[in-house]
């Protein structure tokens, strides 16, 4: 068992099982993606209250559930990198900074077009819209510090604490709509009673979590297949494997 | 329902269409920016690998 995490482990058969895993999880994410969005679009009735202008719920809270969920991955990574110095944990860490970015990014974008005619306006300064602005500036933040550095293990170590230490931000922003007034609805799904929100809404939703969660997975694979190329670059599988050695 | 009538959203297609727009735009690009690092890295490695050899 042991010697398989050890295997699994090493950037080079990471490389191999990665890329052949890639395909699978691509197709499984185009076709999730499609029934998602079918579901969500055109089957999905509309909403009583917000008529169809709540079908950004399928893209924005999808994409906000993926902003924390990858913030985590990434600093669980970093801190597995830092504890047992596994290349291969600091590897996934930052591969997944820009990821994470873009799900925070779109959030974001589509909160706030969403805000505009349901709430009458693009921003307010509130706890969950301002706490979700941060998470996207420690987002950018990493990324910035890990391009700062030259040395790239040094620089998985800087980030990785600096993810660690952002921690704090995650139960901020899940608790913020509870713990301050905000325009921001509570929440529907993540709570202990049964969602609030009909089967045939919540359905599509969960299809889009999905799909998002196996885009996420996709790309992650194939950045950290770059990561390892250019780490590795003078090894002898590398050099082969660009048709050199 | 008929297509105009799914594409306007009823009367909310600036909005949903944007929203959808972005979130495909920056997924997009995302999924090609590894692709053409992965050209460029080995690319890179394949002229230096000719650069040595010419040297020596």
């Amino acid at each position: 068992m042991f010697t398989f995490f050890h295997k699994m482990a090493s950037p080079k058969y990471f490389y191999g099982i990665a890329g052949k895993l890639i395909p699978w999880l691509g197709a499984a994410c185009l076709i999730t993606t499609l029934a998602g969005l079918y579901l969500g679009l055109v089957v999905a009735p509309t909403d009583y209250q917000q008529g169809d202008s709540y079908r950004i719920i399928y893209v924005h809270v999808p994409s906000a559930w993926m902003s924390l969920f990858i913030y985590m991955v990434m600093a669980i990574a970093g801190a597995i990198g830092l504890i047992w110095h596994i290349k291969l944990a600091e590897i996934i860490s930052i591969s997944s900074a820009s990821i994470g970015a873009s799900f925070t990014f779109i959030a974001l974008v589509t909160g706030s077009i969403w805000g505009k005619p349901m709430w009458g306006t693009w921003w307010v300064w509130d706890a969950r819209l301002t706490s979700e602005l941060i998470l996207l500036f420690l987002y950018l933040g990493v990324i910035a510090l890990y391009n700062a550095v030259e040395d790239k293990r040094t620089a998985a170590r800087a980030t990785s604490i600096l993810a660690i230490v952002g921690v704090v931000n995650i139960p901020i922003i899940h608790y913020s709509v509870e713990w301050w007034n905000t325009l921001h609805q509570g929440p529907t799904v993540t709570k202990f009673d049964a969602p609030s929100i009909d089967t045939s809404m919540l359905i599509p939703l969960l299809i889009m979590a999905v799909a998002f969660k196996l885009y996420y997975a996709v790309v992650l694979l194939m950045r950290a297949r770059c990561e390892v190329l250019a780490r590795e670059r003078n090894t002898q599988w590398v050099k082969k494997l660009a048709g050199t050695a | 329902m008929n297509f105009s009538e799914f594409f306007n959203m009823g009367g909310y297609a600036f909005y949903v269409w944007t929203s959808y727009g972005i979130a495909l735009i920056v997924l997009v690009a995302n999924l090609l920016s590894p692709i053409y690092l992965k050209r460029k890295l080995m690319t890179d490695l394949a002229s230096k690998a000719r650069r040595a050899r010419q040297q020596s």
